[in-house]
């Protein structure tokens, strides 16, 4: 958990989500930090975790996420959050918020989609076989990574020289925990939670992406009460990374009103 | 067959043409041609260039021979994800795009390409993110190799190591269930005793030598063995298994301990000859309910006992440590009690323990004893440290000197490389005792 900008500033905490780590954040941080106390985190399993946090039962539903959303709130004493969840984490956020909504102040939900599996009249964009294609892709990739990812990850600190070589030195993951996420994050179905959501909330999208296409950010928008939806003129999943301004600006438009 | 490198020494060249014939103007004349743009566009891997929002501006002949599309197909009209299986460019969105934007670089990452008529071509990708005179990103830059003999591998070694997965897994199922025999499922209740047992199990792969069990005689008195058979895995395995079960049938022949671990002794001889030895240590107790309450030798133990006696017999084994009921502690050896198994007329003696309310019987293997104290790799833990250990523990009741001895090999960590099992026989307190302190 990394916690910056000011601290006495209204609370902004960042959730990453697949396939990353806090680092996703970066571009967007500085702007943030200038009104806010940004706290960002790695979830369990990804970033520098404790590996030894991990269970693959707790993390194989986003409620287990969730569970830890609420407890680093808990820890840090964390009132009035205005929760920033990207990708899958946005659904985690929805999930705490209902949980524990005096906890909240506001919701900003970015580039999320609530369901990723096509079902009846509802496109989520994906099938299940496109899903296992994923979790192929994550394997031959992770065949090269893990070799030189998983013992630091593990912390092998005999091996140091290990750390050096990383063909990346971000978004570091174990590949099995990284195929839970895979699963837990493509495979949750959480529409019907959207319409329990009594904190206010923001949804961004991207013009062009590829994972949550514009009509399932309209649908998120639409089952929230009282939401508002902020489309970017950007491409791809990441807007946090490939239209930083835009979405800094969307994020303190937003939260400097809570 | 033969070495085809260097010049032919006769300068003749008899057939073959695969020498190169030196001074060959027109080779070289073809070699100079060789222009940039020929190298581009006809390289033995794909060219792509794009915007920083993937749409296409460039690409390369190569590539789109292997995707079966013409060049207006594909610049200013697709992105990079486009090329992709669904599978990747979902791979691409969450974690190949957003690397690229933070490092400026990304390589050898699998993916797959998708041809006009449905093909799918394994290749690796590396991509650049150039940048103009002001650091500012202006393009990206990839190139795409062919990666179909690498896809075939790694399919293959998946395949083994999930295979290895399993078989591990099988494994130590099979080594879960068999040292599960080995060892009672649940601590028979003893009439006014309380009893409690501990086994750590050192590898997941391999069944541990240790045993232990406790069960009633016909006549009312209980008879309890712990043990460990020299060696690990399936041969140690086999043994304990004829030890426990020897142990079980002598006593119920001739329960006089000595007499129990002479006929194993005899056992082990008879069954492990010659080169095979096989050999164990063994601490085996009768308990007789206290002669004081229910008279000499009769009748079971009842909570109302005042105590119960224990006729001991070792075989090599680490002495018993009696927790007393007043506090303190002391090992109650079988002095010359040899290995069992090593030589057909081994000496066993006798010790009697008189347990009195609150105290509590303490046996152990050496997997306790031998282990690795934190810190000091060299040193083992011993028996010195476990008698303070003891002595500072008791008085304590069975469970909670079981539990608490759980506690203390879990503090060695990775300096407890051994199996370990505990047995604890206790009196408990009368309830008036406790009241009184």
């Amino acid at each position: 958990m990394l916690v910056s900008g000011r601290e006495d500033g209204p609370v902004l905490l960042l959730a990453h989500g697949f396939g990353c780590d806090l680092n996703m954040w970066r571009l967007v941080v500085p702007v943030l930090e200038e009104r806010f106390k940004v706290v960002r985190f790695d979830h369990v399993g990804a970033g520098r975790s404790d590996p030894a946090a991990w269970d693959p039962e707790r993390y194989a539903t986003l409620a287990g996420y969730a569970d830890d959303v609420l407890a680093i709130c808990a820890e840090a004493e964390l009132r009035d959050v205005v929760f920033v969840g990207h990708s899958v984490s946005a659904m985690i956020g929805v999930l705490a918020a209902i949980r524990e909504p005096e906890r909240f102040a506001g919701l900003v939900l970015l580039t999320p989609s609530p369901c990723y599996i096509d079902d009846g009249d509802y496109r989520g964009g994906f099938s299940r076989a496109d899903i296992e294609e994923l979790l192929d892709s994550l394997d031959s990739n992770y065949l090269g990574w893990s070799a030189a990812m998983a013992p630091v990850i593990m912390g092998n600190p005999e091996r140091p020289e290990l750390g050096e070589e990383l063909t990346n030195s971000f978004c570091r993951t174990d590949p099995k925990m990284a195929r839970v996420f895979a699963h837990t994050t493509f495979l949750s179905d959480n529409r019907a939670d959207l319409a329990e959501v009594g904190t206010p909330t923001l949804v961004i999208q991207c013009r062009h992406d590829a994972i949550a296409p514009p009509e399932v950010g309209r649908f998120v928008h639409e089952r929230i009460p009282g939401s508002r939806m902020v489309t970017l003129d950007a491409t791809g999943h990441c807007p946090q990374l490939s239209a930083p301004e835009a979405t800094a600006e969307a994020i303190v438009d937003f939260a400097s009103r809570r | 067959m033969m070495c085809a490198s260097g010049a032919d020494p006769d300068g003749g060249g008899t057939g073959g043409g695969d020498g190169p014939p030196g001074g060959d103007v027109a080779v070289f004349a073809a070699l100079l041609e060789d222009s940039a743009e020929d190298l581009y566009e006809n390289a033995p891997c794909g060219y792509l260039s794009t915007l920083l929002d993937g749409t296409i501006v460039k690409v390369n002949a190569t590539l789109t021979t292997w995707l079966g599309r013409s060049r207006e197909e594909l610049v200013g009209r697709r992105r990079f994800a486009d090329l992709l299986t669904v599978g990747g460019r979902l791979y691409h969105e969450t974690h190949f795009a957003p690397l690229l934007t933070m490092q400026g670089e990304i390589g050898g990452v699998a993916l797959e390409l998708k041809a006009a008529d449905g093909t799918r071509l394994p290749v690796l990708v590396t991509s650049l993110v150039k940048t103009g005179g002001d650091g500012q990103p202006l393009l990206i830059r990839t190139t795409i190799t062919d990666a179909r003999d690498r896809r075939a591998y790694e399919v293959e070694l998946m395949r083994a190591h999930r295979e290895v997965d399993a078989e591990r897994e099988r494994l130590q199922r099979l080594a879960t269930t068999l040292q599960r025999t080995l060892l009672p499922p649940t601590l028979s209740r003893v009439p006014g005793l309380e009893v409690a047992a501990y086994y750590h199990i050192a590898s997941a792969d391999r069944v541990g030598g240790d045993f232990y069990d406790l069960f009633p005689l016909a006549d009312g008195r209980w008879a309890f063995f712990l043990g460990d058979v020299c060696g690990k895995g399936v041969a140690a395995a086999a043994v304990t298994s004829l030890v426990r079960y020897t142990l079980r049938a002598a006593t119920v022949y001739d329960p006089d301990p000595v007499a129990v671990l002479r006929n194993l002794n005899t056992v082990l001889n008879h069954e492990y000859q010659g080169d095979d030895p096989r050999f164990c240590t063994v601490i085996f107790g009768l308990i007789s309910p206290d002669p004081g309450s229910d008279g000499p030798g009769s009748g079971p133990l009842t909570p109302d006992a005042l105590g119960c006696t224990i006729v001991l017999a070792a075989g090599g084994h680490p002495p018993a440590l009696l927790l007393r009921a007043d506090g303190g502690a002391e090992f109650r050896p079988t002095p010359g009690g040899q290995l069992v198994g090593v030589i057909p007329d081994a000496h066993f003696t006798t010790s009697t323990v008189r347990l009195e309310p609150g105290g509590t019987l303490l046996l152990y293997t050496d997997g306790l004893t031998e282990a690795r104290v934190p810190g000091s790799m060299a040193d083992r833990f011993g028996e010195e440290a476990l008698f303070d250990f003891a002595a500072a523990l008791a008085p304590a009741g069975a469970r909670a000197a079981v539990d608490a001895v759980t506690d203390l090999l879990a503090s060695f960590g990775a300096g407890l490389d051994d199996d370990a099992a505990i047995l604890a026989l206790g009196v408990p307190r009368r309830s008036a005792e406790e009241a009184a302190g």
